[in-house]
């Protein structure tokens, strides 16, 4: 098939070798200059291209050291701190894939660079950029906080008034938002995502993947009250999406961001604006739908 | 050493310098191939289809070869002009062109407003973009916000059209079992037909529309178990919806293919029992 997801499997694999990352295999042999050098095949070098700026402008910084048995891109980058570049700055916390501190874009992909493997990739120097849809402070360190300017922007959950014995919710329905629950805030789909990565100027008025999931889950919740639909379409963006699914690629903990959460908020937001039936509905059942400033005045 | 108080706090930069060079991409992996051949497909289909609805002419197997074979492109065949046979009792007088022009519109509006063809057009054609953290071809965007693409949002309509369509394409497929003069049987052009009409139900049911008007639309699955249980039973379908769109596009180009090769007696029609 001409589109088959090929970074969704690239990651699977990541993920699911990150596991061992940084355990020694039998033929390795730990720490050292020519660790590596003993599996057959391997390359006994690696050639690194690593970001090397801050706001005033930068370039790539080439490094070489040797290869060592299954590490990962932030073992390198570790290594590189510890020897050639001590002041690179870069983030990490976890080297799990859990805390979505390391992103970066490793061979111009963006990627988790615990969770990327030196040896999954091609052969030849292995690039390491900052995430280019957000302001650098210096090297692989960017500024993020337009997801949490965004983030306050969501209205919150605003649960019906609790009943006498408590809320109570079905399987079913908790299930469905779990999906959602997994984000870590890599902030990876919202460093991909054209919209904003391509035409800057739209980040005032854009919510991006990481929150449409958002949107989707509380829209999906049966005890929330507000109804954002007209929110998320005329503040947050929605229709500026083209679906054109890059936030599901990159998605280190394979949301269905595209599928799952904004072509559903999509289909809501044609209920609620584009469909003469769903208005007709409304009118005879004398159902009230909330204004975007209603919406974002949250409560029930 | 630094006390709290003392710490600056980083001021919030929404957009401000970025880092990485200003280049298209910094991949170096054959990101061009998914766009070309989604480019290559779609526009082959295009030419095809344009062509095949404009010929008017050798779209149906009737019975003087005994067969009954209808080209999807020209089903139902509604004009006065349609082959003797090919169309119903009741017919359009006012149509004076290609009946295929008539009813294509149809399919066509599903396709181009199907949220994955979407992908695969905004993608590979219009470029915007070419793949993931590939710039994007063009200096302004709007999405889907703005007259023409904000009628996407019609796509459920098409949907419904969709699902008549494939009512009529299910009747041609079982017509297709008739042999005008010998009776009953199955022949390539008749189990082509079945495979045509099985591939469309499957790529109109996991149409992410009929997901959400099946069960997504609402609130709590809980509180609408029938609703919850189609949902269940079109997810699964959803899930494959990429591919049963490129299945069903080529083979109802092959489809109508078939029919022509056999209607201008290029191949003949092999009877299989
Ligand atoms: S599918 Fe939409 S939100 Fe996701 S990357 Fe593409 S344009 Fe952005
Ligand atoms: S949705 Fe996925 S890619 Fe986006 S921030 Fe969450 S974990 Fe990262
Ligand atoms: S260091 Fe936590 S996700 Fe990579
Ligand atoms: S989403 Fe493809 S047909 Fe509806």
């Amino acid at each position: 098939m001409p589109d088959a997801p090929e970074s969704a499997d690239a990651t699977d694999d990541a993920a699911d070798d990150g596991i061992e990352a940084g355990v020694d295999r039998p033929g390795g042999s730990g720490l050292g200059a020519a660790a590596g050098a003993e599996s057959p095949g391997a390359p006994d070098r690696v050639a690194m291209r690593v970001w090397r700026g801050d706001p005033g402008g930068g370039e790539f910084a080439e490094y070489e050291l040797a290869a060592q048995d299954g590490e990962v891109v932030l073992d390198v980058i570790h290594r590189l701190q510890a020897t050639d570049a001590p002041d690179l700055a870069c983030r990490w916390n976890c080297k799990a894939g859990k805390c979505g501190s390391c992103s970066a874009e490793i061979n111009g992909r963006p990627r988790l660079m615990c969770m990327t493997r030196m040896d999954e990739l091609p052969e030849g120097p292995v690039t390491v950029a900052p995430m280019r849809t957000f302001p650098i402070i210096k090297d692989l360190v960017t500024d993020v906080s337009f997801n949490y300017e965004v983030a306050k922007t969501v209205p919150a959950f605003s649960p019906v008034p609790e009943p006498p014995d408590g809320y109570r919710m079905q399987q079913v329905d908790i299930e469905r938002g779990q999906e959602f629950r997994k984000c870590i805030e890599c902030f990876l789909c919202q460093d991909v995502c054209h919209v904003i990565r391509d035409h800057e100027e739209n980040k005032p008025r854009y919510a991006g993947p990481r929150f449409f999931i958002r949107f989707a889950e509380l829209e999906m919740h049966p005890l929330d009250t507000n109804d954002r639909r007209e929110l998320v379409r005329q503040k947050g963006g929605l229709g500026m999406c083209n679906i054109t699914k890059c936030c599901t690629e990159v998605c280190p903990e394979h949301i269905k961001i595209t599928d799952n959460a904004i072509i559903p908020m999509k289909e809501r937001v044609v209920d609620a604006a584009y469909d003469p039936i769903g208005w007709l509905g409304r009118t005879i059942m004398r159902r009230h739908k909330r204004s975007a400033e209603e919406a974002a005045a949250g409560g029930q | 050493m630094t006390t709290v108080e003392e710490a600056t706090v980083t001021a919030v930069e929404i957009s401000g310098t970025r880092g990485g060079p200003d280049v298209p991409t910094l991949r170096r992996d054959g990101w061009w191939v998914q766009p070309l051949v989604s480019a290559t497909i779609l526009i082959a289909f295009v030419v095809y289809s344009t062509w095949a609805a404009f010929v008017n002419k050798e779209y149906f197997v009737g019975t003087a070869s005994h067969r009954d074979l209808l080209s999807p492109f020209y089903s139902p065949c509604l004009v006065a002009s349609c082959v003797p046979g090919s169309h119903p009792a009741t017919v359009i007088t006012w149509w004076t062109i290609s009946p295929a022009l008539l009813i294509l519109i149809f399919p066509l509006g599903f396709r181009l407003t199907c949220y994955y063809y979407r992908r695969a057009y905004y993608r590979s054609i219009w470029l915007s973009p070419p793949n993931c953290a590939v710039a994007d071809a063009h200096s302004s965007y709007s999405g889907e916000t703005r007259f023409p693409l904000i009628l996407q949002n019609a796509h459920r309509w098409f949907f419904y059209f969709g699902l008549i369509l494939n009512v009529i394409l299910t009747i041609d497929a079982v017509e297709a079992f008739r042999e005008p003069g010998l009776g009953i049987g199955v022949s390539v052009g008749t189990l082509v037909l079945c495979v045509n009409a099985v591939l469309l139900w499957l790529y109109s049911l996991s149409c992410h529309s009929c997901r959400h008007l099946c069960g997504g639309q609402v609130k709590s699955f809980s509180k609408h178990p029938i609703r919850h249980k189609l949902w269940k039973l079109v997810t699964p379908l959803n899930a494959h919806h990429m591919k049963f769109a490129w299945a069903s596009l080529i083979f109802v180009a092959l489809t109508d293919l078939y029919v022509r090769l056999v209607a201008s007696g290029t191949i003949p029609d092999h009877r299989l029992f």
